[in-house]
């Protein structure tokens, strides 16, 4: 858009300069904050499958390189990251299921948080072992029991 | 029964303290300037007094110039739909006893602000126009009274409170960052008539919230249920209605 300005016209005060957003941050209750943190390990996983799409198929066009490259994964900042994935996608997976019973069980509506508490637990329940195990292998190589 | 009278004696009621807050209100006049600016008045409030009456008071006694609006006072116009420490809230339905010692005070978000704590409705109305809000029926006028069981009355009754103060589709993220997105309040709406049995128009109704700007727009965050000050389980309405469209069922 260019700014008309033919002599003698006012400076349009109305309009798209309008402030529209701004302001402080909507203070948003559980059900915000899950769906951010349901966007975002979506969007987190989507980037991962991406990724893991291309290396796979790289051992179609040389096993060699396909092994050079699954090399490069094991060191412990990428076992971390594998940690984080396996966190986003269980986080995911488990609020997927708690929004499809948001939108198709007459009681979801109602129970929403109820619902998030119970998966949140799940996660944890899952994840503080989960990741003990999945670190044990770097914690040994890191600390040099291995 | 005595326990009762010793009570009211030894207990005298004491008169309601007032005690100084902080507001802290955004600012925009765009016939002065572009620039949003924040300003801070300090006003004494008693417990029960309504951050409505706060407003007022620092319109009436510090600043003439700050604007917004407000009718009824009474939680029953929905003028006064603001944010207030960080939630949409009808500024007349908050008491002061219920809040902390520093307020602030902002527009409505994703509406487009005309001066202060005014924002221009009109999107949100022509939302509310494109569901069909009123009764339709085909066909000859009836003769006698259109009864309606209870059971069906029920179906739509919680719909029927909107207030059409925007505090919901004001609270809605989807709203903010997509403006053609129709929004809790017309879909609210939308439900009070497709789930009453005397109205005919619900195909068409929900032919139109089938839109890709409609009902599935929505990611349930109850934000709009946490929102409505007439307590309308609005993330349900919304829910029943995809549900409607899915099953044709109403
Ligand atoms: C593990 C099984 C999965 C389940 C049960 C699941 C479930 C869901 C559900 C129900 C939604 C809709 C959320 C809403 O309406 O607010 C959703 C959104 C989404 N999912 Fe998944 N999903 C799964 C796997 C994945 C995977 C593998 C990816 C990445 C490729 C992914 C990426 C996304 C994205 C980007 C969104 C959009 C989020 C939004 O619009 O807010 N999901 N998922
Ligand atoms: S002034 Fe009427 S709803 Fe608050």
């Amino acid at each position: 858009m260019s700014t008309v300005t033919t002599p003698g016209s006012v400076t349009a005060s109305r309009g798209p300069s309008k402030p529209r957003f701004g302001g402080t941050l909507y203070r948003g209750r559980e059900g915000m904050w899950s769906w951010v943190a349901h966007r975002i390990t979506g969007v987190l996983t989507f980037f991962f499958l991406f990724a893991h799409v291309l290396d796979t198929a790289l051992v179609r066009v040389s096993p060699e390189s396909y092994d050079t490259v699954i090399a490069t994964y094991k060191n412990p900042f990428v076992n971390l990251m594998e940690i984080g994935l396996v966190g986003a996608v269980l986080f995911h997976a488990l609020n997927g299921l708690r929004v499809i019973a948001v939108d198709f069980w007459s009681k979801g509506p109602r129970l929403q948080r109820q619902m998030l508490w119970i998966i949140v637990a799940v996660w944890a329940v899952v994840m503080i072992p989960g990741a003990f195990f999945m670190f044990k292998h770097s914690f040994e190589v890191v600390f040099g029991s291995k | 029964m005595t326990a009762v009278q010793e009570r009211s004696v030894s207990t005298p009621t004491e008169a309601p303290k007032s005690r100084p807050i902080e507001v802290k209100i955004r600012r925009y006049n765009p016939e002065i300037s572009d620039e949003v600016t924040w300003v801070t008045y300090t006003v004494d409030a008693f417990p029960t007094d309504r951050v409505l009456n706060l407003l007022m008071k620092i319109k009436g006694e510090q600043d003439g110039t700050l604007t917004f609006r407000r009718s009824c006072a009474h939680g029953v116009c929905g003028s006064d739909a603001m944010r207030i420490n960080g939630v949409n809230r009808l500024a007349c339905k908050v008491l002061m006893k219920d809040m902390p010692d520093k307020l602030t005070i902002e527009p409505i978000k994703g509406l487009p602000v005309e001066k202060d704590l005014i924002v221009d409705m009109e999107p949100f109305f022509e939302a509310f126009r494109a569901v069909k809000p009123f009764l339709i029926t085909h066909g000859n006028e009836p003769s006698k009274e259109w009864l309606q069981s209870q059971a069906d009355r029920d179906r739509f009754d919680d719909t029927t409170k909107c207030i059409l103060c925007a505090a919901c589709t004001t609270s809605c993220p989807v709203f903010w960052t997509d403006g053609s997105y129709f929004g809790p309040a017309a879909i609210v709406n939308a439900h009070r008539f497709i789930f009453d049995s005397r109205d005919q128009g619900a195909e068409e109704r929900l032919e139109i919230l089938n839109d890709r700007e409609g009902v599935w727009r929505c990611r349930t965050t109850f934000n709009c249920t946490e929102a409505c000050p007439r307590g309308i389980q609005i993330t349900k309405a919304i829910q029943e209605v995809k549900q409607a469209l899915l099953f044709r069922r109403v």
